[in-house]
């Protein structure tokens, strides 16, 4: 210790000091300053291109689920369309079988009706032909059966007969 | 792969270099020799980690057995009764008095005493020279070698700065190497223990004492053997400077800390027996703090060059193939491992210091830490 003491140079000290602070206040000044400011400017820049360049890339992104969005919803704009076409298209041909349908039994149940209605004209036709042709025969038959006396009265017996019965 | 041819290169290489030294000093009887060269050696390990009043690079000792000394002198600066400037090539390492004016100064185990004419130095009871020491302001080895680190950083880290708005903002030249440390500091030391709000301000401090620190290691460990950041009087001015900026930056938490660090949890009279110990201790801890960096930075260069130089002085000392190349493996690896030290020491030191501006600049109340 006695030493170190003796070894302390009193002037070595002060020019240490002295020379010391001068270097660190012009180092400052002329080289540190400059150089951590270059360095952090060197880095801010890379700092910002590669903020940048993420940026991009997030816009890149985007832009492709946009499109990606635009291509879905046109996808399914069609899918729409087609749907629909076929509703359209299933639609009408039920209508025109529906509405076939109709007219058919239309025509058909005045078809029915028509015959229903000759029918009957011809029943009655037949009827009223045959009535005239019963009448006719009766005549004859009569005509044929009056002719003497004798059957005519048995005729008459005949009928008074039946009336008693009933 | 490359291991095995290096060292036998080193190997090879030692040999031959050690045995043109045997060569030259075999005439000498050895046992009178190795005593003498063992404290010639001690004294130069010795001289080498002091400052010096001039910066000799080496010195030999001529055909006729006079030692020439080669480098600079440097200025001397004296403070005595008014200011004393001249050349140290007057001291002549020491074995001349140098005359200023009507004063006599003699430089005595490197340090300057006023003496009179004839440079007579007396001694108290202690062997101790008693002479009026004059204050010494000189330029020394190790001012010499922090201007030059200076100059140095100050041209590198400049040239740095500029060559990135000429570069577009990226570094270009040598001190691009040393943009990955800058960004290291500023992540992994002051970001990391002071935080993102507060680092800003000690960063010039950080930097220079990392680069400072680092570079006159490195220069410690080239042939100049410069020992700056192994001397006391530097390795305190750097610990006073970080002590003086955690003890001014310190927040109001911080000193709440120190004086009441135990908050809220438990009553005051409960806290008085307690505190009587802790704030001692706590007061204690802010100067112990820097205290425990500048022994720490001193004893490790200090240590690296004491060993360093020892093993290089086992290889003249041993004088033999095996013993002084072995030797100088070892002080090749040594050497190797200081250079990780150079950097090591600076990094704890900046480290340290950016923890101990971390505890001062702390904002957070004490409970919500926990």
């Amino acid at each position: 210790m006695e030493k170190l003491i003796e070894d302390f140079s009193l002037g070595l000290f002060f020019w240490q000091t002295l020379l010391f602070l001068a270097l660190v206040f012009l180092l400052w000044k002329y080289a540190w300053k400059p150089i951590l400011n270059a360095i952090n400017d060197r880095e801010e820049g890379i700092r910002n291109a590669l903020d940048a360049a993420e940026e991009a890339k997030k816009e890149m992104q985007n832009v492709t689920a946009d499109n990606e969005k635009l291509l879905k919803e046109a996808r399914a704009e069609r899918e729409n369309l087609l749907k629909e076409a076929r509703e359209i298209k299933e639609k009408i041909v039920t209508d025109a079988k529906e509405l076939a349908q109709v007219e058919g039994d239309k025509l058909i149940k005045q078809a029915k009706a028509t015959i229903e209605s000759e029918k009957k004209a011809a029943v009655a036709d037949i009827k009223n032909q045959v009535a005239e042709l019963s009448v006719e025969i009766a005549e004859k038959v009569i005509k044929e059966q009056l002719s003497n006396k004798e059957k005519q009265l048995k005729l008459v017996d005949d009928m008074l007969g039946d009336i008693k019965l009933n | 792969m490359r291991n095995p041819l290096l060292v036998s290169f080193i190997l090879v290489f030692t040999i031959f270099f050690n045995a043109t030294i045997f060569a030259n000093e075999s005439e000498m009887s050895s046992d009178e020799t190795k005593t003498d060269l063992k404290t010639e050696i001690d004294e130069y390990i010795q001289h080498h980690l002091k400052d010096s009043h001039d910066f000799s690079l080496f010195s030999y000792t001529d055909d006729e057995g006079n030692l020439h000394h080669v480098g600079f002198p440097l200025p001397v600066i004296l403070w005595d009764n008014g200011l004393v400037v001249f050349s140290s090539s007057r001291f002549h390492h020491g074995e001349e008095v140098a005359t200023a004016g009507e004063n006599h100064y003699k430089l005595y185990h490197g340090k300057i005493y006023k003496t009179d004419a004839s440079g007579t130095i007396t001694y108290d009871a202690d062997h101790h020279a008693s002479n009026i020491k004059p204050l010494d302001f000189s330029i020394t080895k190790s001012v010499m070698m922090i201007l030059i680190t200076g100059l140095l950083m100050f041209l590198l880290f400049r040239g740095l700065a500029k060559s990135y708005s000429k570069n577009r903002g990226i570094a270009k030249g040598i001190g691009r190497f040393f943009e990955p440390v800058i960004i290291y500091i500023r992540d992994d030391i002051a970001i990391a223990t002071i935080g993102e709000k507060k680092y800003q301000k000690y960063m010039p401090f950080l930097l220079t004492i990392f680069f400072f620190i680092w570079f006159l290691n490195m220069f410690g460990l080239t042939p100049l053997g410069v020992n700056v950041t192994g001397n006391i009087a530097i390795t305190t001015a750097l610990a006073i400077l970080t002590f003086l900026i955690t003890n001014f930056t310190g927040t109001k938490t911080y000193w709440k800390h120190l004086f009441d660090p135990l908050g809220n949890s438990m009553p005051w009279y409960a806290k008085i027996p307690l505190y009587v110990i802790l704030i001692p201790i706590e007061v204690l801890g802010i100067f112990i703090k820097p205290f425990s960096l500048l022994i720490r930075l001193y004893a490790n260069m200090q240590a690296g060059h004491i060993v360093i130089m020892s093993l290089i002085g086992l290889m003249f000392l041993f004088k033999n193939w095996i013993g002084s190349s072995l030797s100088f493996g070892l002080a090749f690896a040594i050497s190797l491992i200081e250079i990780l030290v150079a950097l090591l020491q600076a990094y704890i030191f900046t480290m340290l210091s950016a923890l101990y501006f971390g505890f001062a600049s702390e904002e957070h109340e004490h409970a919500e830490a926990h």
